[in-house]
């Protein structure tokens, strides 16, 4: 039982990182490097929890989605448009995201930090297998966002191998003159990438908001944002190698939740885990992966 | 019969200069027509109007007889002109069948159809006899099958007339030959192909006819069976060019620059140069002969000490060099003239006189404690710039408004001048136009003379061959094959280049 709900923990830890990680997959294959999905994020627990306050949670989980998209936009505009440098782009972002909900807050629920307690979407329990004694933490009383975020794993896959958007989505961000040259819009992929990665990360965040807590709280993606940056890199750009990293983060975050209760080592150290794994993968794992040849450069038409 | 294109007067300025002035030109359906002409002539744009990167500013173009106005890549496709570029466009993590369907896939709905591009490509390949596996990722084939990748990706888009930009520069001889016969096929089939070039032998040989292009004018076209390499020459250059460089016998010195069992590797833990030995004398320029790419640029590195040493030794007139600072390297007297001379040889937002100093500007003269002695420095720029006869405004002008040759005059000037003992030049003519290339040949065999030990990396099997005294062939990090240039032909020497000897590797 123990070792179930370890896992089932592990997954409900995993999956905001593991949609953002799906994001910024979209993003760095059009070769645009998005810091900014943290605050991505931050406006979809907050616009998420507001939409579903008023009008439930599906709408929630829409307004969540528009929101990191439209500061995705902001981004793509900054970037691919005006070719401002991708870092500063994001962390500007980063900084409007925390500034504006905050803001936000404020004016609607008259409190700075959190807001009331918002609906979930209902819960499912899978036929058949919630039947069976020992997988019922992980099988019963399931999140769909759940659900949908492991169906995007080979969804992704498949659009970014298979189908003529991800060739191209690809060729932008490995070679932008070659695409170039051949007729593809380079600037509409990078556009389309930075877009798809905005509404991701404001799916994940309105899952901490909806799925997790059933409230927004302010500082409630705890840089999520980033280790999906680290789990996309760690899984080496893909799909699949991002979910298998996204799960190990989250298994490390609930294996964190679980040490505390033991009490042994003290408090501080066991929450630093996922945050020195991160840093350890950065460090370690890194130098052996191979990001897009051009992820991180932005394009001028008649650059040599 | 319609020709397949023809120029009227085509005219295109730049700020400062007319790249093209009044070019008319015809060009037959189903010839090889070449376009020759020095660096800066006008090849190039001339070849990026047609293929839609640029707009003439005045004059006509005729494509199968019909008036055109090419505004985009795109439109040149519809009119079925395909650009082979000089710098591959393709994309090195994607196979060979996903580079030539890019952006013209076959497709059901959204997703890609496979089967069918394969079969599309399969015929092309079996059509023209190409030799190509689909399934190849790009970064792992050689530099003759990308080119046919990229020939290949504008006939998959039905393109009539092929526009080679200097296709044979980055070849061996061998896929030289290759790449020719790939050619007479395409013609067979009716293909017009323009074939841009400053290589006269190899324009003899494979063009029906030839136009000269010089300063942005049409000199003439001529046919080949009627016209020498020396009036092509002279044509394309405007007075009497020597072909053959004059070179004294110099005697032998002490070993001044030893190199042994040198291991570099690359940033991902590969070897680039896996266990090379060489030994330079005084008055002896060593030439590497090799394809790019295989370890001859970090092999030029590590000497300098730009690049990490894994094992083996250097050793510069008699002091162990491994390990040390560049700086330090430097000041044993080594002199480096290297390949890329804008990302390393020159600060380009900087002014002549601070190029013209930079690296040596700890020097006791340049120095009038705590800052830079500038009478002594602008003193030395403007001797050099005399000496060299860098032409430029003012030796305070930034040094990217020179042109390519006089750049590489100004680090000519800067690196030999400080009586080096050890000079690694690098691709040291790339780029320059045949007077400026004759004129670092000519440096080059002065140092000779005075007894300098020189290294000389080159992708030009020419210049090799006619400045080496000893030639070593670089193969995959390592010298396979060393020669007299005298002993041997271009042919054997490419044999070598492209891996010994066999030709199995290339499947042709």
């Amino acid at each position: 039982m123990f070792l179930s709900e370890l896992l089932a923990s592990s997954l409900r830890m995993a999956v905001p990182i593991l949609l953002t990680a799906l994001g910024a997959v979209f993003t760095e294959r059009a070769g645009v490097v998005n810091i900014g999905l943290e605050g991505m994020m931050i406006v979809g627990s907050f616009w998420g929890a507001l939409g579903s306050y008023y009008y439930g949670p599906y709408f929630g989980l829409l307004l969540a989605m528009a929101a990191g998209m439209f500061l995705a936009l902001i981004h793509a505009v900054n970037t691919v448009t005006f070719r401002v440098d991708q870092i500063v782009s994001g962390v500007a972002i980063n900084i409007l995201a925390y500034g504006s909900c905050r803001f936000l807050s404020q004016a609607i629920f008259k409190m700075a930090t959190t807001s009331p307690h918002v609906a979930g979407l209902p819960k499912i329990d899978i036929p058949v297998l919630a039947g069976i004694e020992f997988l019922k933490p992980l099988v019963s009383g399931v999140s769909p966002i759940i659900i949908l975020a492991l169906l995007l794993v080979p969804l992704t896959r498949f659009v970014i191998n298979r189908t003529v958007f991800g060739l191209r989505l690809r060729s932008v961000g490995e070679n932008p003159l070659a695409a170039d040259t051949l007729g593809i819009n380079v600037f509409r992929m990078k556009y389309a990438g930075v877009l798809l990665s905005g509404m991701l990360a404001g799916l994940s965040g309105a899952y901490l908001a909806l799925e997790h807590t059933g409230m927004y709280v302010e500082g409630m993606t705890q840089g999520q944002g980033f280790i999906a940056l680290a789990a996309m890199i760690f899984g080496n750009w893909e799909p699949a190698g991002a979910l298998w990293a996204a799960l190990l983060f989250g298994f490390s975050e609930a294996l964190s939740f679980r040490v505390v209760e033991g009490g042994a080592i003290p408090y501080q150290f066991i929450k630093m885990i996922p945050y020195v794994l991160t840093l350890a993968v950065l460090a370690g794992v890194v130098r052996k992966s191979t990001p897009p040849a051009a992820d991180g450069i932005p394009y001028e038409r008649g650059m040599k | 019969m319609d020709k397949a294109v023809v120029l009227r007067g085509i005219t295109k300025r730049f700020p400062g200069i007319v790249a093209n002035d009044g070019i008319t030109l015809e060009i037959e359906k189903g010839e090889v027509h070449a376009i020759v002409g020095e660096n800066g002539a006008g090849k190039s744009t001339l070849m990026k109007i047609l293929a839609g990167i640029y707009q003439p500013d005045e004059g006509e173009i005729y494509i199968f007889g019909k008036r055109e106005r090419i505004t985009s890549p795109g439109r040149a496709i519809e009119l079925k002109i395909g650009m082979v570029h000089q710098h591959f466009m393709l994309v090195n993590r994607f196979t060979v069948l996903e580079n030539i369907i890019l952006g013209a896939e076959k497709r059901a709905g959204m997703v890609i159809d496979e089967q069918k591009c394969r079969k599309v490509i399969g015929e092309l390949l079996s059509l023209y006899n190409f030799s190509l596996d689909p399934d190849a990722r790009v970064e792992e084939i050689s530099v003759g099958q990308a080119q046919r990748v990229e020939i290949l990706k504008v006939l998959y888009r039905g393109a009539d007339i092929l526009v080679l930009d200097e296709p044979t520069a980055v070849l061996a001889p061998q896929e030289v030959k290759e790449l020719f016969a790939n050619l007479r096929r395409l013609k067979e089939e009716g293909k017009t192909i323009i074939f841009i070039s400053h290589k006269l032998d190899e324009v003899l040989e494979i063009a029906d006819r030839i136009t000269v292009l010089r300063r942005g004018r049409v000199v003439g076209t001529v046919v080949p069976s009627r016209v020498t390499k020396e009036e092509l020459a002279r044509m394309m250059v405007g007075k009497p060019v020597f072909m053959k460089l004059e070179k004294t016998p110099v005697p032998a010195g002490d070993v001044l620059l030893s190199v042994k069992d040198l291991v570099v590797r690359e940033n991902t833990g590969k070897p680039a140069v896996n266990g090379v030995s060489l030994e330079i004398r005084g008055g002896e320029i060593y030439g590497i002969a090799g394809i790019e790419g295989n370890g001859q640029k970090e092999l030029a590195e590590a000497i300098i000490g730009l690049r990490k040493t894994s094992s083996g030794q250097v050793t510069i007139c008699g002091r162990t060099a491994t390990g040390l600072s560049i700086r330090e390297i430097r000041d044993l007297g080594v002199a480096f003239i290297p390949e890329d001379r804008h990302r390393q040889g020159l600060v380009l937002p900087m002014k002549v006189w601070e190029n013209m100093i930079l690296g040596y500007h700890r020097k006791k003269e340049f120095l009038k404690k705590p800052s830079l002695n500038l009478k002594t420095a602008r003193e030395f720029t403007e001797k050099r710039v005399k000496e060299y006869s860098v032409r430029l405004s003012s030796i305070d002008q930034s040094i990217d408004g020179l042109s390519g040759g006089n750049q590489q005059k100004v680090i000519l000037g800067r690196e030999l001048s400080r009586d080096p003992r050890v000079i690694i030049a690098s691709q040291p003519t790339r780029g320059l136009d045949v007077g400026a290339a004759e004129f670092v040949h000519e440096e080059l065999l002065k140092k000779r003379e005075e007894g300098k030990a020189i290294l000389l990396i080159s992708a030009d099997l020419e210049e090799v061959l006619s400045l080496s005294d000893r030639v070593g062939v670089m193969y995959n990090g390592r010298i396979t094959a060393e020669f007299r240039p005298e002993e041997v032909t271009p042919e054997d020497v490419g044999v070598y280049m492209l891996g010994g000897g066999v030709k199995a590797g290339e499947g042709a």
